[in-house]
């Protein structure tokens, strides 16, 4: 699974770093990156998948969202 | 408070020695005729070879990234789709003159760069970006000229913006030629993968396109005869300096000591340097010694950036300059990043009362937190060059920080001291905007 966080959107309400706490890095004002095992290819670890899916429900401004393999954001 | 001196007639020199590729010496407004006598607009024969040339070239990206050029322009060429090409002359950054000075004085050298990096990638579709009224105008002249050339072969037209500091990064670049508004976007998609038009797109530096018919004109061991191994050629140094602002063509491998020996500054009284525009920070005198050179400047953990210099001098105090210009990152970013509008607002604040002879070792400390912690979390490279600034100033002036913590710092004690950051003027006074 692969995915993208768009920091522009991101409303920094931190659900994310709860549902997938190795994938998502919360800053200190609650804003997200990728965290580092994901930083450049955005592959999720395996083991975190159901996290991130729940992430990508649960974030309220849509700010993440799941790549197919090749690149290009799912339509 | 210290005020820039408006540049004066050091505007556009080239360092001695060498012959100038991008400062023009003749007439002060390129036109076609003098720009194809001198052997611009040459036919381009293959373009694979053209790009097999601008490869070993070893050209590097002069708008800050020092991304080889070629490199570029084989990813997009070998995409698939059909590439557009973008030529960015925003130059958001305060400290840089030299893209709007090309764009002004030789229009003709930036449009065939723009032109042979279009048929290098394979395609006509070809932009020009600025925020400049100026640098549009000239533009726009010159490509009325060159429409007529069959030689031109590209379709170009020009998109121009308020100026913004955030403005010219790539992702905004392509947000704004798409209709959009002028800010950055996250990634993926690059600009390459995904850019005008979702078509592949190759964003360049005015001044690295500037160089292309130089390649063509010179083949690639040609054009290494200047530079070094590493950073071939020349490039563009804008030397803001209390005396005034400075356009400089450099070769690279030059040091800092014998650019400002040789521009007639006061070497004994410099105190450090601002260095890559706002985005590098602050260096300490060593960087007088180290050639100038993109791999050189990245060992020292500081970088030349898109070529803006500024000296400080003896009664400057660089934690006062690193405190303007972490003002200017947290006034100027596009605040769209929560990290980004955050961490800038902190590192300023924790900035400035250290300025003012307030802070703790406690916010210090939690600046030298920010100055690793936030690199990489913007969506564009703002936060990386306001972390640069703080860890900057930690690194290279621990013994001033520690004054402006204990004690009583002189120059800001004379208050003499950089209320703005350092920036740079284009023109002589009385020479417009
Ligand atoms: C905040 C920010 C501002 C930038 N502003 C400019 C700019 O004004 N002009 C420019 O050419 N590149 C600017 N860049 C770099 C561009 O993103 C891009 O790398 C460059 O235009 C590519 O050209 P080059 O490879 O020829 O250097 C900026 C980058 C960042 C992160
Ligand atoms: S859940 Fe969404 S809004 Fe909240 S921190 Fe994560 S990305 Fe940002
Ligand atoms: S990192 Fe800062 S300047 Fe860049 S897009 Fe985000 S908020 Fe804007």
């Amino acid at each position: 699974m692969r995915i993208k966080l768009d920091r522009t959107l991101c409303d920094g309400f931190g659900i994310c770093g709860v549902h997938a706490p190795e994938s998502f890095s919360i800053d200190e004002w609650g804003y997200a990156s990728l965290a580092a095992p994901l930083a450049g290819s955005g592959e999720v670890p395996t083991r975190e998948e159901d996290g991130v899916r729940r992430a990508v429900l649960d974030c309220p401004v849509h700010a993440i969202t799941e790549l197919p393999e090749a690149g290009r954001p799912v339509a | 408070m210290r005020t820039n001196v408006p540049a004066g007639a050091r505007i556009a020199t080239a360092y001695p020695g060498i012959s100038p590729r991008l400062l023009s010496s003749g007439a002060e407004d390129e036109d076609i005729g003098a720009y194809r006598s001198g052997g611009g607009y040459r036919p381009l024969g293959d373009a694979e070879a053209f790009v097999r040339e601008v490869e070993a070239s070893g050209l590097r990206g002069r708008g800050g990234a020092a991304f080889p050029a070629g490199r570029k322009l084989r990813a997009v060429r070998d995409h698939g789709a059909e590439p557009v090409v973008v030529a960015n002359g925003e130059e958001g950054e305060p400290a840089s003159v030299k893209d709007r000075w090309l764009m002004r004085h030789r229009p003709h050298l930036v449009l065939d760069g723009l032109r042979l990096a279009a048929l290098g990638a394979g395609t006509r579709d070809a932009h020009v970006y600025v925020s400049d009224p100026r640098s549009r105008q000239s533009i726009e002249r010159a490509l009325e000229e060159a429409r007529r050339d069959p030689a031109f072969a590209i379709e170009v037209s020009v998109t121009q913006v308020e100026p913004a500091y955030v403005a010219g990064e790539e992702t905004a670049v392509v947000q704004a030629v798409n209709g959009g508004p002028a800010v950055p976007t996250d990634k993926p998609p690059r600009p390459f993968e995904e850019g005008v038009d979702g078509r592949p797109t190759l964003v360049g530096n005015v001044e690295t396109l500037a160089n292309l018919p130089w390649v063509q004109r010179l083949g690639a061991s040609g054009y290494r005869a200047l530079g070094t191994e590493r950073s071939p050629g020349t490039f563009l140094m804008t030397l803001t300096s209390p005396g005034g602002t400075g356009l400089h063509e450099i070769p690279f491998g030059t040091t800092l000591r014998s650019v400002l020996t040789w521009a007639g500054e006061d070497v004994g009284s410099v105190r450090g340097f601002l260095m890559g525009g706002y985005f590098a920070g602050v260096a300490g005198k060593d960087a007088l010694d180290v050639p100038l050179d993109y791999d050189a400047f990245a060992a020292l953990r500081s970088g030349l950036g898109c070529g803006a210099v500024a000296v400080l001098h003896r009664d400057d105090c660089p934690v006062a300059t690193s405190a303007a210009v972490m003002a200017y990152f947290a006034r100027e970013n596009a605040g769209q990043c929560g990290s980004c509008f955050n961490g800038t607002a902190a590192m300023s604040a924790v900035l400035e009362s250290l300025r003012d002879h307030k802070a703790s070792a406690a916010d210090v400390e939690r600046l030298r937190g920010w100055s690793t912690g936030l690199r990489g979390r913007g969506a564009c490279g703002t936060l990386d060059g306001a972390a640069n600034v703080a860890a900057a100033l930690l690194r290279e002036f621990p013994e001033t920080v520690a004054v402006h913590l204990d004690g009583r710092c002189g120059p800001c004690a004379a208050g003499d001291v950089r209320l703005e950051p350092p920036s740079a003027a284009l023109e002589p006074a009385g020479h417009g905007p």
